[in-house]
């Protein structure tokens, strides 16, 4: 056993580590996105707790915009409902598109914007609804990250040999989608 | 984002052994000079003791003592709603495993900081001028700069820097007092007794040297890192944000000059770098940029951050180039290792606000948000005005200052209550003692009213509301409604 066979082993070793390395963190990556995509899930249900307390407060002050109410309330049972992804994805969309004709509604009832308790559902709505966003944006990133993890060389090598697949982006199919419903009063 | 603080951690090796380099050598030398026998060693050996001691004490208790030191009350959702969801939209946006604590400090100063040494466990502290001054976004853009810090382990890093620096700047001090102290005793024959004469004097000229020059290299180090850390911090902002002309205008909010005359109790020569903007700085109307400043010169900052607005977007790249034609001198912010995936990072739009009521009842809300904290109770009077009662309060009667109506406090009452509450907690099925006391409260008209009970409580009347007796639901006061 000479000196080049022991710098061999070495050598075989330190690639038997990095590639360990590289795999655990593809791993890991690989987790954060799964992680990242159930928060939106956990933001999108928020905003379903979130409709009731916000109807029911309405329904004292503006008793004409019943219309307005049970459409809320039927696109809320819709996105509750929704099971396959595109299905969630349109019917979430189109609770937001309800969330903005509400809150145009509301414009029109001075009392009910000066409601203490409506204006704390109001900013729990505002927040939920860039929580939804941040969290879009988030699983984004670790997409990102994820992606040119396993896509950059060394690391698309090991890649490849364990069936590391790429991930989507997560885009929303409707541009009207993208409109965030505006709580804004001003 | 993980090239950067992979990054940070081989620069944060790199200095740390630098620093501690510096620690060792200084206490060697010392201890040489002292007695070259055996006092090399020995110095070192003190040196690292020191130095562990101070480590031990900032790692498990420093968290604790910047907090007590500012005196930061912890802040919940039901507090201050605006600004727990906006740190938490933050923490969603970068992902954070869990929540940083928050904390209120009570200080005129707009200003904010972070605690922690990981992101499992970490602080943010901001203070009542903060709050009151900011909008949601620009609230938004300081929240996500100091989770910048969280995310990128600087305060980690800095603290160990920190305690370094005292090591060094604590040993140089005792030695150099010492030998003043000495020498003025004029017990200076000592040293020459022990024998070697002209290399003594040398060995004790070295060691005062280095003495002298190890703390000054040592903060000059310290700043210059810190500097480089806001910058960062502040590009992780824009990056978590996606809008950076939030903390572009927050920072000019913050940067207006407070008149020199202003307390600043809380904050202590300890505290002030850690802040968002060293407020011992902008007190003394300090020019921001020399080597002595712990933070980049604030028009600077805003300029690199509106510089990216109106272009391709907030990735980190882009805060490079926007730094590069602000600052123009040829230093990196981010390395090179976190720049060479391209990502396009697009901005949004800045969030609608709500109608604002007015900042004097803001400054007036977090006055009562701090005090509610710090265990004040409060009483309505008749008269409409809210009375604070600090929380060693004991006597059952309180004058109201604005209309001497004479208020009875119901201590009793609250206690009976507790009693009963705390009884009924143990043993199962004991029915709670309603206070005797009855309330009156006249309708003003047929909407809806707010109707407040003495514990603090606020109800509300329906116009439909046609009963003749209404309950609180938190002490159990019946109020007639005529």
């Amino acid at each position: 056993m000479g000196l080049a066979a022991l710098i061999l082993l070495l050598l075989i070793v330190a690639v038997i580590l990095g590639v360990i390395g590289i795999y655990n963190s593809c791993v890991q990556l690989l987790n954060q996105v799964k992680n990242a995509w159930s928060q939106i899930d956990v933001q999108l249900k928020r905003r379903h707790d979130l409709i009731p307390n916000l109807v029911e407060t309405t329904k004292g002050y503006a008793k004409h915009e019943q219309q307005t109410l049970e459409n809320l309330t039927a696109a809320r049972s819709g996105a509750m409902t929704a099971r396959t992804v595109a299905d969630k994805s349109r019917a979430e969309g189109a609770l937001s598109g309800a969330i903005g004709r509400f809150m145009m509604v509301v414009e029109n009832y001075p009392d009910l914007k000066a409601n203490a308790n409506f204006l704390a559902l109001k900013e729990e709505l505002t927040s939920t609804e860039n929580k939804i966003a941040f969290a879009r944006q988030n699983y984004n990133d670790q997409v990102l990250f994820y992606n040119n993890n396993i896509q950059t060389f060394p690391s698309n090598i090991i890649a490849g040999m364990f069936h590391f697949t790429a991930q989507e982006f997560f885009e929303l199919e409707d541009a009207a989608d993208r409109a965030v419903p505006r709580v804004d009063f001003s | 984002m993980w090239e950067l603080i992979k990054e940070n951690h081989r620069k944060s090796i790199l200095v740390f052994a630098l620093l501690a380099a510096t620690l060792l050598v200084l206490g060697y030398v010392i201890g040489a000079a002292i007695s070259p026998a055996q006092g090399g060693p020995a110095g070192l050996g003190i040196a690292l003791a020191i130095w562990i001691m101070m480590s031990f004490v900032s790692i498990f208790a420093g968290e604790s003592i910047l907090l007590m030191s500012s005196h930061a009350k912890e802040v919940t959702h039901d507090m201050h709603p605006q600004l727990f969801n906006v740190a938490e939209e933050m923490k969603i946006a970068a992902g954070l495993p869990a929540m940083p604590r928050l904390y209120i400090m009570y200080h005129a100063a707009p200003n904010a900081f972070a605690a922690g040494l990981n992101p499992q466990n970490s602080s943010i502290v901001v203070t009542t001028g903060l709050l009151e001054k900011l909008n949601r976004d620009e609230l938004q853009g300081v929240i996500a700069h100091e989770m910048g810090h969280i995310i990128n382990r600087d305060v980690q890093f800095m603290t160990l820097a920190g305690v370094l620096l005292g090591s060094i700047t604590i040993l140089s001090e005792v030695f150099l007092r010492g030998l003043f102290y000495s020498s003025a005793r004029g017990s200076s024959r000592r040293y020459n007794s022990r024998g070697g004469g002209q290399a003594q004097i040398i060995l004790i000229l070295t060691a005062v040297a280095v003495a002298i020059l190890a703390p000054i290299l040592a903060q000059v180090f310290y700043f210059a890192i810190s500097r480089k850390r806001e910058y960062l911090a502040d590009a992780t902002s824009a990056r978590l944000t996606r809008y950076p002309e939030g903390l572009a205008s927050a920072l000019e909010k913050i940067s207006v000059r407070i008149p020199a005359n202003e307390t600043t109790d809380n904050i202590n020569k300890i505290t002030a770098p850690m802040y968002i903007v060293n407020p011992r700085e902008a007190a003394n109307a300090m020019a921001a940029d020399d080597w002595m400043s712990t933070h980049p010169p604030i028009e600077n900052r805003i300029k690199i951050l509106r510089g990216m607005m109106g272009g391709a977007g907030v990735s980190f790249s882009d805060y490079q180039n926007a730094y590069a034609r602000v600052n123009n001198d040829g230093k990196t912010i981010i390395p090179d290792s976190a720049l060479t995936k391209t990502e396009t990072v697009v901005i949004r739009d800045p969030n609608p606000e709500s109608p604002v009521s007015g900042p004097g009842r803001q400054t007036r809300d977090l006055g009562d948000l701090v005090r509610a904290a710090g265990g004040f109770a409060f009483l309505t009077c008749a008269c409409g005005l809210k009375i604070k009662l600090p929380p060693d309060f004991k006597k059952s009667h309180v004058t109201c200052p604005r209309c001497r109506r004479d208020n009875r406090v119901p201590i009793a009452e609250m206690l009976a209550v507790g009693a009963a509450a705390d009884l009924a907690m143990r043993s199962a099925a004991q029915p709670k003692q309603p206070p005797q006391t009855e309330l009156h409260y006249e309708r003003k008209g047929r909407g809806w009213e707010t109707v407040s009970c003495t514990c603090g409580h606020h109800m509300q009347v329906s116009p439909l509301f046609a009963g003749t007796n209404m309950k609180c639901p938190k002490c159990g006061t019946v109020i007639r409604i005529g």
